[in-house]
C-alpha cells in the first residue's frame, strides 16, 4: 500500500519536474524570438516581401534569394546584425535594389515568402523614401535634385516642386516623395550626395501617418458647397509671366 | 557465458576477446578512418558547393550548381531541397507554403527514410564536426560528465520546438538554432554565429559528453523518428560477436548497442543511430557492417529457416 503510494507520488513528482523544465525552456526560448522579432522593422526586404508576421514565418532563410541577385543587394542577417536572424535584407546606402524587371529574387524563393503574384518590380513596396528637409541640399536652396534624377519612377515617385524662399525672391526646387509610387530601392539614398543621406529608405509603419476617416478634406469631395467654391478659384485672376520676370530681374534680389 | 582460458577471457561465442589495436600501417590506419575521411568530404564538400555557388558563381551551362544552403537549396536551378523540419515548423505556424518548397522536403525526407534519417547528423550536419571534435578531446581528456541528462529529453525539445511555432507564429528551431546559423554564416558570411557553436563546442566538451547531438538537438529528434524506416542498416552478426564492447565505448549513441535487440534484429534498427560508421571500423571481429535492411531481414529468417530445418533433419538422420 505504501509502496504504490510512493512510486505515484515519485510519478508525479517526475510529471512536474518535467513539465516545468519544459515551461522554463519554453519561457526563455520564446523570449529569445520576441527578442529577434521586435527587430524586424528595421530590415528592408527583398521585392515582392509578404507582411512582416508572414514573412517572418514563411522565410526558410535559405538565402536563394541572396545567390539570385545579380547587384548582391541582398544579404542574410547573421547572427549579431539586429535583425531577425537568416533573413534577408537588404542596405540601400551600401547596394540599392535595381529593381530587375524580372525579378530573380522572387522568382528563386522557394516558400512563397516573396509574394510569387508579384509581376511588375514597380509595384512592389520595400519601404518608403523620406527626406531630411534639415540636411537635404535641395532645401538649402541648392539645385541638387539627383534623388529625382537618379529614381527609376522619376516624376512619379519623386517630383521636384517649387517652394517659397524666405531670403530670396528665388523659389527653391524641392524634391518631394510620393508613397503612391515610391518602391523604396534605396536608389535614391544611394545616389544623395551628403555625408550621411538626407533621403532614407524605411519601413513604412516607421514613419508614414494616416489622416483617417474622421477628416474630411472639404476640396477633394463635389458637394454643392465645394462646387461653389472651386467656381470662385477658377476666376481668381494669376500674375502674368511678364510681370513675375520684371519682379525677378528688377531691384534687389 | 564468458570464460577464462589461456588467451584471456572468452566470448560467449568461445572465442577470445581480442581489444582494438591501431593498425601501425598508414594504409590500415586509413581504412580505420575510412567513414570519417568519407563523412568530413561529404560535408566540407557539400559546404564548399554551396559556398562556391554563391561567391565565385560555379554553375554549370549557366546554371547555378548548388544555390542555397541546408535549409532549403536548388540543384542546378531544377531540383528543389528543403530542410523538412523547418518545413513542418513553418507548417505549424499555420502558413501556407509554395509547392517547390514542398516538393524540395518531400525529396529531403525520402532520401534519409532511405539513407537512415540520422545519416544527415554524421555525414551532413556541420555542426557534428564540432562536436566530433569535443568528443574527440573529452576522450583525451577524460573529462567526466558534468551532471546526467536522459536522451529522451530531445523529444521534449521537439515537440516545443513545434508548440512554440504554433504559438509564436515563427519557426521556432530555426530562430536559435546553432546548426542553421553554423551553415548560413558558413556559406554567405561570418557574423557571430560562432559563439553559438563555441557553446555547442564547449557544452559537448565539458558538461555532457554527445551532449547537444545525443540529447538535446530537436533535429537530429526529428531525423531519428524518420529513421525508423531506414534501409542502409549497420547489420550485426552475433556469430563472431565477442561482446568487447569496443563499439559501445566509441558510439555518440551508444543505446543504440543494444546487444539484445542487435542479436534479435540482426542489425541496429533504432532510428537514432547516425550510421556514422565508428562501430564498423573499430570491431575487431568485423562483426559490424553496413548492409541493407531488406537483405539482413531475408538473411536473418533465412538462418532461422535453418534453425527450423536443422532439427527435423537431425529426427530424420
Amino acid at each position: 500500500m505504501s509502496k504504490s503510494k510512493s512510486t505515484r507520488r515519485d510519478f508525479l513528482t517526475k510529471v512536474g519536474q518535467g513539465a516545468a523544465l519544459a515551461a522554463t525552456g519554453g519561457l526563455v526560448w520564446s523570449y529569445l524570438l520576441q527578442q529577434q522579432a521586435r527587430a524586424t522593422p528595421f530590415a528592408l526586404r527583398p521585392p515582392g516581401a509578404v507582411s512582416e508576421s508572414d514573412f517572418n514565418a514563411k522565410c526558410i532563410k535559405c538565402g536563394q534569394c541572396v545567390d539570385a541577385c545579380p547587384y548582391d543587394t541582398l544579404h542574410l542577417a547573421r547572427a549579431g546584425d539586429h535583425i531577425p536572424i537568416g533573413t534577408p535584407y537588404f542596405t540601400p546606402r551600401d547596394v540599392p535594389c535595381y529593381m530587375c524587371p524580372d525579378i530573380p529574387c522572387k522568382v528563386a524563393c522557394p516558400t512563397g515568402a516573396l509574394e510569387p503574384e508579384l509581376e511588375d518590380i514597380n509595384d512592389s513596396r520595400m519601404g518608403l523614401a523620406v527626406i531630411d528637409v534639415e540636411n537635404c541640399l535641395s532645401w538649402q536652396g541648392l539645385r541638387c535634385e539627383i534623388c529625382h534624377r537618379e529614381c527609376p519612377l522619376t516624376d512619379q515617385a519623386i517630383t521636384v516642386e517649387h517652394h517659397p524662399r524666405r531670403i530670396s525672391k528665388h523659389a527653391m526646387f524641392v524634391p518631394l516623395v510620393h508613397s503612391s509610387h515610391c518602391t523604396g530601392c534605396g536608389i535614391c539614398e544611394k545616389a544623395c550626395p551628403t555625408q550621411e543621406a538626407a533621403i532614407r529608405v524605411i519601413n513604412p509603419r516607421l514613419v508614414q501617418g494616416k489622416i483617417g476617416d474622421h477628416y474630411r478634406l472639404g476640396w477633394t469631395i463635389e458637394t454643392p458647397i465645394t462646387q461653389e467654391f472651386k467656381s470662385k478659384a477658377k476666376t481668381k485672376e494669376h500674375s502674368t509671366t511678364k510681370r513675375g520676370l520684371d519682379y525677378l530681374n528688377e531691384g534687389e534680389l | 557465458m564468458s570464460g577464462e582460458s589461456r588467451h584471456g577471457r572468452l566470448g560467449p561465442n568461445g572465442r577470445p576477446v581480442r581489444p582494438f589495436v591501431m593498425p601501425s600501417t598508414f594504409s590500415g590506419k586509413l581504412r580505420v578512418w575510412r567513414y570519417i575521411i568519407f563523412r568530413r568530404m561529404v560535408q566540407l564538400g557539400v559546404l564548399l558547393l554551396f559556398f562556391g555557388t554563391v561567391n565565385w558563381g560555379w554553375s554549370i551551362a549557366e546554371r547555378p550548381v548548388l544555390s542555397g544552403d541546408l535549409s532549403g537549396s536548388e540543384v542546378l536551378g531544377l531540383i528543389p531541397l528543403a530542410d523538412p523540419f523547418a518545413v513542418l515548423q513553418i507548417f505549424f505556424t499555420r502558413h501556407v507554403l509554395q509547392p517547390q518548397v514542398l516538393i524540395g522536403a518531400g525529396i529531403i525526407l525520402a532520401v534519409y527514410a532511405f539513407l537512415g534519417g540520422r545519416t544527415w547528423c554524421a555525414w551532413m550536419c556541420p555542426v557534428n564536426m564540432v562536436t566530433d571534435l569535443a568528443a574527440w578531446v573529452r576522450r583525451r581528456l577524460g573529462v567526466r560528465d558534468a551532471f546526467s541528462l536522459g536522451r529522451h529529453i530531445r523529444y521534449t525539445v521537439l515537440a516545443l520546438a513545434l508548440v512554440l511555432s504554433a504559438l509564436t507564429g515563427v519557426a521556432a528551431f530555426e530562430w536559435i538554432s546553432p546548426i542553421s546559423m553554423f551553415h548560413r554564416e558558413l556559406i554567405f558570411g561570418i557574423g557571430l554565429g560562432w559563439t553559438a557553436v563555441l557553446g555547442v563546442f564547449l557544452f559537448d566538451l565539458f558538461i555532457i559528453r554527445n551532449g547537444w547531438c545525443g540529447h538535446l538537438c530537436p533535429l537530429g529528434a526529428f531525423y531519428a523518428q524518420v529513421g525508423r524506416v531506414a534501409q542502409v542498416r549497420v547489420s550485426f552478426d552475433k556469430q563472431t560477436c565477442t561482446h568487447c564492447g569496443e563499439c559501445a565505448k566509441l558510439c555518440p549513441e551508444p543505446q543504440v548497442l543494444n546487444l539484445h535487440k542487435a542479436t534479435e534484429a540482426g542489425m541496429v534498427a533504432s532510428g537514432e543511430c547516425t550510421n556514422c560508421g565508428r562501430c564498423i571500423t573499430i570491431c575487431p571481429e568485423d562483426s559490424l557492417r553496413f548492409d541493407w535492411r531488406w537483405h539482413i531481414k531475408a538473411q536473418g529468417q533465412s538462418k532461422s529457416e535453418d534453425n527450423q530445418v536443422q532439427p527435423s533433419e537431425r529426427r530424420a538422420a
